[in-house]
């Protein structure tokens, strides 16, 4: 006997999006260094941000409000206009 | 879905996933549509968007997830208030289910429908043996993981997580409390059912059987209190604490009302900075150490949530630690039970 059981779940499959390709070097690129509110994340990224000065990159920095919390939509889309790509910081 | 003449149906819902680890009730039609008399609303109702996935969640979908969690029908109205009020951006289930910290949404439930629905408020009351407190909290639990997808090691990245996860509900014993219910004080109606989610850690126990006065008991508490997330921390997680009879009758005794009490724990709580920084008393975690001269609060002004639960002998009672507070992670939410 064959038996039908309802789907607890939301029946919807995740759009999977490429990943960008990674630049084979990082030469006139914009670095963004994403601060996730975390405890110290700056600290890590106040390190980055020196390495990149002295690589010569152009770098812009960034802060979610909160690291509980995904990146509001705005904050995304800022990041995506002005960098080439992205370093995040996640620390305690 | 159906199911292959060969499936054994408790092994068929574990290897579709659908399960947090114990066995569950396979959701047949049949029961789906019993557990949808339990509420007057429309099974296509989108009742929140759960995350992680943001999927929209219908009634009929937690009404699937209570069938699994082993709810009966007449609870359902309860399951959709705390599906509605995790799914909040107070609340911030999303943030909440992702965190490395131990805590997970603790549901407790005030009003008429606690006693209609037979909930226990009494004898163990945050432990087993009572259908309607284990499968309420479980079937949000499995709304998250199956609706919203989120589920451990992948989006629930708890480092060690608590069993308090599989399910944490219990109602608040009002009959017996000295003080209005949690959701009157919240700003509900009396008459009214309601939701209060919390994020809370495994409860610790809390023992004091000599304090005669609302003084010295709550100087204890606040002594307890202190160890949220660590001696050290400040300002940074909430805490629920469940006051048994035994000792909410030493604190009415004295005539304290809730917000007494909770205005006396937190003037307990104000900690000089200079115990606080890194390094003080040996101990290297701490706050920044340009802080040391200051006086600051273990919690924030909303940050103590009293709760009046438990049975009639012990004079212990217990402390649920917080995650992350207020707008930097998640806020109590409460929420009224409708039909």
């Amino acid at each position: 006997m064959t038996r039908v059981v309802l789907d607890p779940t939301a029946e919807a499959t995740p759009a999977v999006r490429e990943r960008a390709s990674r630049p084979a070097d990082l030469t006139g690129r914009t670095v963004g260094l994403l601060d996730i509110s975390k405890a110290r994340g700056d600290v890590f990224l106040d390190r980055v941000a020196e390495r990149c000065a002295e690589a010569g990159l152009r770098v812009e920095r960034f802060r979610k409000p909160t690291f509980t919390k995904p990146a509001p939509i705005d904050l995304r889309h800022e990041i995506a206009t002005k960098c080439d790509v992205v370093i995040e910081a996640l620390a305690d | 879905m159906t199911l292959g003449v060969a499936e054994d149906d408790a092994e068929a819902m574990f290897e579709r996933g659908w399960t947090d680890g114990l066995p569950v009730v396979p959701p047949t039609p049949e029961r789906v549509e019993r557990m949808l008399a339990g509420t007057t609303r429309t099974p296509d109702e989108v009742v929140a968007v759960v995350p992680p996935d943001l999927a929209e969640c219908t009634v009929e979908k937690v009404a699937i997830n209570a069938v699994l969690a082993g709810c009966r029908p007449e609870y359902l109205p309860v399951v959709l208030a705390a599906v509605e009020a995790a799914c909040t951006d107070a609340f911030n289930m999303h943030g909440l289910l992702a965190t490395t910290w131990f805590s997970g949404p603790v549901v407790v439930v005030n009003g008429p429908v606690t006693h209609a629905i037979g909930m226990n408020s009494g004898v163990n009351a945050l432990g087993p043996g009572n259908r309607a407190n284990a499968t309420i909290g479980r079937a949000l639990q499995l709304v998250v993981r199956n609706v919203g997808g989120g589920r451990p090691g992948e989006v629930d990245r708890a480092t060690l997580g608590q069993p308090g996860k599989y399910t944490f509900c219990f109602a608040e014993d009002e009959a017996g409390s000295p003080w209005e219910p949690l959701h009157v004080a919240r700003g509900l109606e009396p008459g009214q059912s309601a939701v209060t989610l919390f994020a809370g850690e495994a409860p610790r126990g809390l023992a004091d059987q000599l304090a005669r006065s609302a003084d010295d008991l709550a100087t204890s508490f606040a002594a307890c209190l202190r160890t949220v997330w660590g001696p050290k921390a400040v300002l940074a997680f909430d805490a629920m604490v469940v006051v048994s009879p035994e000792h909410a009758r030493v604190f009415a005794g004295s005539g304290w009302t809730r917000t007494r009490l909770v205005e006396e724990l937190h003037a307990r709580l104000r900690i000089p900075g200079a115990e606080l920084v890194r390094g003080a008393g040996g101990i290297a975690e701490g706050v920044d150490p340009a802080w040391a001269d200051a006086e600051i609060p273990k919690f924030r002004p909303d940050g103590l949530l009293v709760v009046h639960a438990g049975g009639g002998a012990g004079l212990f009672s217990a402390i649920v630690g917080g995650w992350a507070s207020g707008a930097l992670g998640s806020e109590p939410v409460t929420r009224p039970v409708g039909t």
